[in-house]
């Protein structure tokens, strides 16, 4: 198929390196208008299949397109975990130049949570969504082969596995094989990206452990509430005048538990998923980096190989040239895909932290109103009633 | 209100002092001397200050005060001391008798008992307790001298040790039963109270370490640096702010424990009258048999089982003579006993009038104290939120920069 650009140029898709270095100078980022979208993607309405092997759940991908790289304009599948798993592989062996986002986790290794939980599900479906929409946004995956399948086929597995049966035929695959050649030295600002990924990691890391502290604090100190309210409306059954105002109370402090539980659950089901994502997604960024030490590394044995001949040749040999090709594109795609995901991180940070600041603003608020409302319970003389 | 003591003088618990001094078995030992100011209340018009006068007590003689108010007073619902020790404590908060925060707190609730005393309308005519106020030297001798510890019924000590009544008064029976659960109910609430004071800092505490990780963070951020670094900031308050939060509702912890020793004082009375009417029972039941002893040895006939009847038949009847004299003496005993009696009923009745009248007094009181409690309670809560809002807002809005 011929790909071509939004404004009608066509483009060459026949090396892998050519097609990212020239859509990589158009700029085609995030910050597309709406009108010149060309491909929404979004992820719902989970549904639970019980088979006699296994249940699992199926979400619902809708994908609306003008691109001509699709016959058709809309299109709705169903697709499971495993499905999403398997176009990531596909991803990452057939870019490898490009930072693939990350998946929410495949295992849950915390016993306690139920995979079938509505919780659940919709922590993980908002990170699929997520998932699938950054790759949307992205110039060059979005166009990729295996992602057009995965939007639009019927039966995947049958693709699935005919993908398997080319790759066996294929002497050669699209993976850039590099055999184990060693790095000297990391270019600065490659090292500095390696660096930044490092501190980054940990910080989150950090972040995550705090986040989890303080909802483990907030539980135990909402088992504490729970036993406190009651007691007022015990002491309430035995006075007389007292009674309303110590009802009162206790009622107020049940909705305090209330707002809590509510905060809890939220930063449960919306923060830390974020978080452990993006530290998912840095670490698969490093690997892309030792791959890109990989490709300079073998460009750098073989140029050397070829200074060590001594021989008077001022043509370089095609296979030097080509190292140097894959080099320069790795190295250029990998930037423009850093700057892009640095964009990204700051939107996407700058949401979920003033979202964590906004639940808290929303308990504050609530526990406010309640004890606000019980006042003039309170200051009621028994004489005006 | 008639005019009690605190309308005529300013009475204030204004310092703490750590002393050191030899107490009663000769031992040296560390205590906390308190300072007592009182001043008179000058008329509006004259605008010139009276002098102040202080003298130093420390805790004992205030129990000692407390003590002799209770047996002197029986049917009044003494206002009780601040604890002895620290109890239904949050981890934070110190246990320690010495602990700077335990005796200011103490100070200020010895300054509390004073005031509650000067302004009850029977306590605060005692002459003992403004020569507390007033005299520093010879105060213990004074107290002493009142003979109230001969007065103190031992069997009160004795607190749960049950005295069958026959006719019990259900008011009091009721009320009895009213403040054991009132002191169960509060203790339950403080305890609670306490747990979630703990848990509710270590909620705020932990946010501290997002200013020191966003601080981290923010070195190696270009554009979000800033925000990350400000919001960091707005972490650290509020981490900090709860030290005061809890600071203050210790005081409303405060003013629940008044009112677990206020029903202490309220049980006190119930049981003094059990025992008054124990005693009261048991007086008409003496008599009674002695009445009847009398009528038996006068009619000889035995309607009662005795041995001594019985040995009597045994071993012979007694003279006349004997008999005569023991008649005069249950003569004289019945009529003693039934001025006794009289007595004992109108001491019964005069009681129940004056100690109903206190509770009466009482539980306007607490009504009004507790409500006014609870309302500054609400007051602290919405002050907490306002402020979490506030914090909240403001990291929001350093987010909204990154």
């Amino acid at each position: 198929q011929d790909l071509s650009l939004p404004n009608g140029t066509p483009v060459d898709t026949s090396s892998p390196a050519s097609s990212s270095s020239l859509l990589n100078r158009l700029q085609l980022d995030d910050d597309l208008d709406v009108e010149t979208r060309d491909l929404f993607v979004t992820v719902d309405d989970p549904k639970k299949h019980v088979c006699t092997m296994e249940t699992y759940i199926t979400y619902r991908v809708t994908t609306k397109t003008t691109r001509a790289e699709f016959d058709l304009p809309e299109y709705s599948v169903r697709r499971r975990y495993q499905d999403f798993d398997w176009l990531r592989n596909k991803l990452e062996e057939s870019q490898p130049t490009h930072l693939i986002p990350p998946l929410p986790e495949k295992f849950v290794v915390k016993g306690v949570v139920d995979r079938f939980s509505e919780e659940f599900v919709e922590t993980r479906r908002k990170a699929l969504d997520k998932f699938l929409k950054r790759i949307t946004d992205h110039p060059v995956l979005s166009f990729n082969e295996h992602f057009n399948v995965f939007l639009t086929a019927k039966d995947l597995n049958a693709y699935k596995k005919q993908g398997m049966a080319l790759l066996s035929k294929m002497g050669e695959s699209v993976k850039y094989v590099t055999g184990g050649y060693k790095l000297r030295s990391r270019p600065l600002e490659f090292a500095a990206i390696g660096d930044y990924l490092d501190t980054f990691s940990l910080k989150l890391g950090t972040i995550d452990r705090i986040a989890q502290r303080i909802i483990k604090e907030q539980l135990e100190y909402l088992v504490e509430l729970r036993e406190y309210g009651p007691v007022y409306s015990t002491w309430g059954g035995l006075e007389v005048e007292l009674s309303e105002p110590l009802e009162g109370v206790s009622a107020c402090i049940g909705n305090c538990c209330t707002a809590l539980e509510e905060l809890s659950e939220d930063m449960t089901e919306d923060f830390l998923p974020v978080l452990r994502e993006y530290i998912l997604y840095a670490e698969s960024m490093k690997n892309v980096l030792k791959k890109r030490d990989q490709v300079q590394a073998e460009y750098e044995a073989k140029l050397e190989a070829v200074a060590l001949k001594r021989e008077d040749r001022p043509k370089v040999p095609t296979d030097v040239e080509k190292c140097q090709d894959r080099v320069e594109c790795f190295n250029a795609d990998l930037k423009a895909d850093m700057e892009r995901w640095q964009n990204n991180k700051r939107q996407d940070f700058r949401q979920l932290l003033m979202g964590m600041a906004d639940k808290n603003i929303q308990y504050y608020e609530k526990c406010l109103t309640a004890w606000e409302s019980i006042i003039p319970l309170l200051q009621d003389k028994p004489e005006t009633k | 209100m008639e005019d009690c003591l605190a309308k005529k003088m300013e009475i204030t618990v204004s310092e703490a002092e750590k002393r050191t001094g030899r107490n009663a078995m000769n031992i040296q030992e560390t205590y906390t001397a308190y300072l007592i100011e009182t001043r008179a209340v000058e008329s509006q018009s004259e605008g010139q200050c009276s002098p102040v006068d202080s003298l130093w007590r420390r805790y004992s003689e205030f129990e000692l005060l407390r003590n002799y108010l209770s047996v002197t007073y029986p049917h009044i619902v003494v206002p009780p001391l601040p604890e002895k020790r620290a109890d239904f404590v949050w981890h934070k908060l110190s246990a320690d008798n010495m602990d700077p925060d335990f005796v200011e707190r103490r100070r200020i609730g010895l300054e509390n008992f004073l005031l509650r005393v000067a302004s009850h309308p029977v306590l605060c005519q005692d002459k003992i307790f403004y020569a507390f106020l007033t005299q520093e030297g010879g105060w213990k001798e004074m107290v002493n001298e009142t003979g109230f510890q001969l007065k103190a019924d031992s069997r009160l000590k004795a607190l749960n040790a049950t005295f069958r009544v026959k006719n019990p008064d259900k008011r009091f029976t009721e009320l009895k039963h009213y403040s054991d659960e009132l002191q169960s109910v509060i203790s339950h609430l403080l305890r609670v109270r306490a747990r979630v004071a703990d848990r509710l800092y270590g909620v705020y505490k932990v946010h501290g370490n997002y200013g020191r990780v966003f601080s981290e963070w923010s070195a190696i951020e270009k554009e979000m640096g800033d925000g990350l670094q400000s919001a960091g900031h707005h972490m650290d308050v509020y981490a900090a702010s709860i030290d005061d939060i809890l600071e203050e509702e210790e005081h409303y912890a405060d003013q629940l424990k008044e009112y677990l020793f206020y029903a202490e004082a309220l049980r006190a009375v119930c049981r003094k009258h059990e025992l008054m009417q124990y005693d009261l029972e048991m007086a008409a039941q003496d008599l009674t048999s002695k009445k009847q002893q009398c009528e038996e040895l006068a009619t000889g006939t035995v309607r009662t089982f005795s041995l001594k009847g019985m040995t009597s038949k045994l071993f012979g009847q007694e003279t006349p003579e004997q008999r005569e004299a023991k008649i005069k003496v249950l003569e004289e005993q019945i009529q003693e006993g039934e001025e006794q009696l009289k007595s004992k009923n109108l001491e019964g009745r005069d009681f129940v009038k004056s100690a109903w009248a206190d509770i009466e007094r009482f539980k306007e009181q607490k009504n009004h104290d507790l409500k006014e409690a609870l309302i500054s309670y609400a007051v602290m809560q919405i002050s907490m939120c306002k402020k979490g809002i506030q914090v909240w807002t403001n990291a929001k809005e350093c987010f909204s920069k990154m």
